[in-house]
């Protein structure tokens, strides 16, 4: 029995390699599984902002703060390739009546832990000489951080050090009379394991759908312009508009964008993102990049001649309460779900795979994870997403 | 406006669909990328004459031979000693350095979103239906020493002397892998250079498989030969099996060590010599340009030498309705090729057939596939790189860096391989490193995506929707 590990872990992004992580650190045996790469979902589109300053105080914002810790940790102990950096970010407002909302929320945000700086408008150049003029002002969110998320992911699991099963795709749950997990099924044999980690992000509903039962997540397509190299120095932070707040909340299925500005080590400037629900569609939306690109060139007038020299998209793993579904499924024992979390799983990451762990081996976890509760979509009637 | 028609390319395939599609009453709008008409073949000095080839082709477009390209003359449509070709002209707009950057539906139309000229100015084309005929571009492996100065593309070499350019060398060893070499080294040779080399990776008497294929095709025999025998008559030695497997030198290029190769183009172990040169022209095939047609969603296909090209169909209609595409990008075959796919995706787009081009297509396609199949780099090449030499020369990544991520990260294609170490995410978009980065991560390339074709100010992106050309 010694080679049947205590925990499958399906899904090798960002969340699975932490799950895997932090469930060897504490002590058991994991097989990680993905039909593809390391990273070759949502990890490998997403922007890496490991964000506080876009989430209202409420349980995301908790485990973001409990993430925010994590990551500096990790950051002493992963290789420096993660590329991890306490940049802080910068919202800033377009008006007054912008402004009076942007400090409403963030005095909420500062009773919940977060630390807040409000810059007044004569400050803005202080922080990024480039911003545009006539900004109402904005706050300043230290603890906003970034990492390279593929490189994280990678360095996760090489640490986690998992039996680690590319290329292959999980088929099938396995279920014993009872209709507890014992392992997963796939095209090159049974995997068995007493747990079963649901870490595959957009399509984790497929995944729970193989253990019967119903977790709704679905697709949020988004895009990201990357420029050409310039000089350093040139975005210092990571800047956005008052008005992402809005979008990241909304669940409006249309296109909703509200650029986040910030540069990178490499030179390029990423500029992103948009969110509309679209179902899996690839084929590029010029719309989606004008409104990208219009609003970087408003917040950075510098940037109208520069070029972009890529353009990318991911699926965000999207729930209807734009919360994550974290821990045991109490309809299936042995099942557990490590998915959902939208825009935010990068820096959710860590906290998701403490979270799991402490499920897996039985114990009390570090927040509550109440509202995270994988069955809480039962009661949703039909399909209205 | 809104065009009939909008080809994207004025290579052969696209001249041939242009023309004859104005021939059949089409309003057509031809944008390329060059300021010149003629794609990769007919390339020729700005300002000087179009190739007498090329010339068949160009004809109908409104371009005057020598000249600049300009607008079709006004209100000759309807005068009634018109000529054939003028009234063509007439339904032709030619748009000369327009690059597309991506082409999006507009409910039953296509939006063709360009960068044109010097000042990156935008430029948007309507039209109801698009004909993708984008060519090719050079196939790299990487070697230790290939970014020394003076070692030059195959093709690039061939592009810059008909551009009408210097010669990379005087002493140019010509090397890689395909028929392209055996033209560029006659073409050096020609305008005065020493080739005392031309070193193929393949083994000409591959083609002896597809004696019947070759046998149909007895203009491409002749033509092979006469190329073989004009060099072989000037010094040129010719080493099939062997590769160019370092380039030596410290401020550019002074020698290359040629080295034999196995079946599956290992390099055999004592077989190395150098040879001093002062310019080495190296190319190892051709690969179809795609994105534009994967930014679309259209399905491609495996050609025989490991190469993603686009599905068509007997009216080169890809996947998608509304989108045919002609030439190298339906998988690379040569001019004549190119041509007459060209001419048949015009005839579909109108709902015509030709049972003797089909017959040519056929002929000259099976053709294709027993040279491409011949040709096909092995996977062995790999073993000719040493840790330090630089696969993707953007981001100046290395080869123990990209064999670091797949044995150690867990990349398993050139995508995850790009997002472990920044291959192919510099200037060029992975254009160059990109078949040589699949390979390293243990496959064939996948078609390509690169939902921008070009680089695209922010400014332009910004722009609400305009004007149309
Ligand atoms: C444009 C964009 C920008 C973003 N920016 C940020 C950001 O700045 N900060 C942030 O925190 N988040 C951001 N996100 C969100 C973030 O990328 C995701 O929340 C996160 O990557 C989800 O990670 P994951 O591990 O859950 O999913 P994934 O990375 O998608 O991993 C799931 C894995 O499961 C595998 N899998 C699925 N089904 C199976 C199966 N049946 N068998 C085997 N394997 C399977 C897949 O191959 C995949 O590798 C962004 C997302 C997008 C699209
Ligand atoms: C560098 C090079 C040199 C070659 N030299 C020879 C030779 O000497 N002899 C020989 O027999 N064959 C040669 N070939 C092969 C030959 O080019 C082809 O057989 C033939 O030209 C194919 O025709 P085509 O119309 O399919 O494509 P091409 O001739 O390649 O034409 C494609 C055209 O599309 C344009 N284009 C591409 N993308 C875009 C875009 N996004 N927007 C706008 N325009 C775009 C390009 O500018 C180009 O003009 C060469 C190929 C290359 C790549």
């Amino acid at each position: 029995m010694s080679d049947v590990p205590d925990a499958v872990i399906v899904g090798a992004g960002v969340v699975g390699a932490a799950c895997a992580y932090y469930a060897s650190r504490a002590g058991l045996t994991v097989t990680v599984v993905d039909r593809g790469s390391v990273a070759a979902g949502t990890t490998g589109a997403g922007e890496g902002n490991l964000l506080v300053s876009d989430k209202e105080a409420g349980p995301e914002l908790d485990l973001a703060l409990l993430s925010t810790r994590l990551w500096r940790e990790l950051a002493e102990t992963l290789p420096p390739e993660i590329e991890y950096e306490r940049k802080g970010g910068l919202v800033v407002a377009p008006d007054g009546a912008a402004l009076t909302a942007l400090r409403d929320f963030a005095r909420g945000q500062a009773a919940a832990g977060v630390e807040t700086h409000e810059i007044p408008a004569d400050r803005l150049g202080d922080l990024e000489p480039h911003l545009a003029p006539g900004l109402a002002g904005g706050f300043l969110y230290p603890q906003d951080a970034q990492v390279q998320p593929a490189m994280a992911a990678a360095q996760l699991l090489r640490a986690a050090r998992a039996d680690v099963r590319l290329g292959q795709e999980v088929t099938g749950v396995l279920t014993d009379r009872r209709g507890a997990v014992r392992g997963v099924r796939t095209p090159r044999g049974d995997l068995h394991a007493p747990a079963v980690v649901n870490a595959t992000g957009t399509w984790g509903a497929a995944l729970a759908e193989l253990a019967g039962v119903k977790l709704p997540v679905r697709p949020r397509r988004g895009f990201v312009l990357v420029t050409e190299p310039l000089p350093p120095g040139l975005v210092r932070h990571k800047v956005y508009a008052a008005d992402y707040i809005a979008d990241v909340a909304s669940g409006s299925a249309d296109l909703q964008s509200s650029a986040v500005v910030e540069g990178t080590p490499a030179g390029t400037v990423l500029i992103g993102a948009t969110r509309e629900r679209v179902g899996f569609d690839r084929t590029l939306s010029t719309e989606a990049l004008r409104r990208l690109a219009a609003q970087a060139t408003a917040l950075f007038p510098v940037l109208s001649g520069v070029r972009a020299i890529r353009a990318y998209h991911g699926f965000r793993p999207y729930l209807p309460d734009h919360l994550p579904a974290i821990g045991a499924d109490p309809r299936v024992p042995g099942l557990y779900h490590a998915c959902g979390h939208e825009g935010a799983g990068i820096g959710l990451a860590p906290a998701t795979g403490l979270l799991v762990a402490a499920a897996l081996r039985g114990e009390r976890p570090p927040l509550d994870t109440g509202p995270l509760r994988p069955d809480r979509f039962d009661d949703t009637e039909g399909d209205a997403w | 406006m809104t065009a009939d028609l909008a080809v994207v390319g004025a290579g052969p395939a696209g001249l041939a669909a242009a023309a004859t599609a104005a021939r059949l009453g089409l309003r057509v709008t031809l944008l390329d990328a060059a300021e010149r008409p003629g794609g990769q073949i007919h390339r020729h000095p700005a300002g000087g004459p179009v190739p007498r080839a090329a010339r068949r082709l160009t004809r109908r477009l409104p371009y005057a031979p020598g000249g600049r390209a300009g607008t079709s003359a006004p209100g000759r449509a309807g005068a009634p000693r018109a000529s054939a070709a003028s009234r063509d002209r007439d339904r032709v707009t030619y748009l000369p350095g327009h690059h597309v950057w991506t082409v999006a539906r507009d409910g039953d139309t296509w939006l063709l979103h360009a960068v044109a000229g010097v000042d990156e100015e935008p430029a948007v084309v309507r039209a109801r239906a698009v004909l993708l005929a984008t060519g090719a571009h050079e196939r790299q492996l990487p070697f230790p020493g290939w970014t020394l100065p003076g070692v030059v593309g195959a093709g690039g070499a061939q592009a810059m002397l008909k551009g009408g350019l210097a010669l990379p060398g005087r002493r140019v060893v010509v090397a890689g892998s395909g028929p392209l070499l055996l033209a560029v080294a006659t073409t050096l040779a020609a305008a005065g250079a020493r080739v005392p080399a031309l070193v193929e990776a393949a083994d000409y008497t591959a083609y002896a498989r597809h004696a019947a294929a070759l046998a149909r095709n007895p203009a491409k025999l002749v033509q092979g030969a006469l190329h073989g025998g004009a060099l072989l008559g000037r010094g040129t030695r010719l080493l099939t099996r062997h590769a160019v497997t370092a380039a030596h030198g410290t401020a550019r290029v002074e020698a290359v060590t040629v080295t034999g190769l196995d079946a599956d183009w290992r390099p055999v172990p004592g077989t190395g010599r150098r040879i001093p040169c002062d310019a080495l022209a190296v190319g190892h095939g051709l690969v179809p340009q795609l994105e534009l047609a994967t930014g679309l969603g259209c399905a491609t296909r495996r050609t025989p030498d490991g190469t993603p090209a686009l599905e068509v169909d007997a009216g080169q209609r890809t996947s998608v309705p509304g989108v045919w595409a002609a030439g190298e990008t339906c998988g690379v075959g040569g001019a004549e090729l190119a041509e007459t796919e060209g001419e048949i995706a015009a005839l579909s787009v109108t709902g015509r057939t030709s049972a003797a081009l089909a017959r040519r297509r056929a002929r000259l396609r099976a053709f294709a596939d027993a040279m491409a199949a011949a040709h096909r780099p092995g996977p062995g090449w790999t073993d000719w790189l040493d840790g330090t030499t630089e696969v993707c020369r953007c981001e100046e990544v290395t080869a123990a860096t990209i064999r670091e991520a797949v044995d150690g990260l867990g990349a398993r294609d050139a995508r995850s391989v790009k997002l472990l170490t920044r291959a192919g995410m510099g200037w060029c978009q992975g254009r160059v490193c990109g078949p040589a980065v699949a390979r390293l991560a243990g496959h064939d390339p996948a078609p390509d995506r690169r939902p921008l074709s070009c680089p695209v100010p922010l400014s332009q992106l910004a722009q609400p929707p305009g004007a149309e050309r």
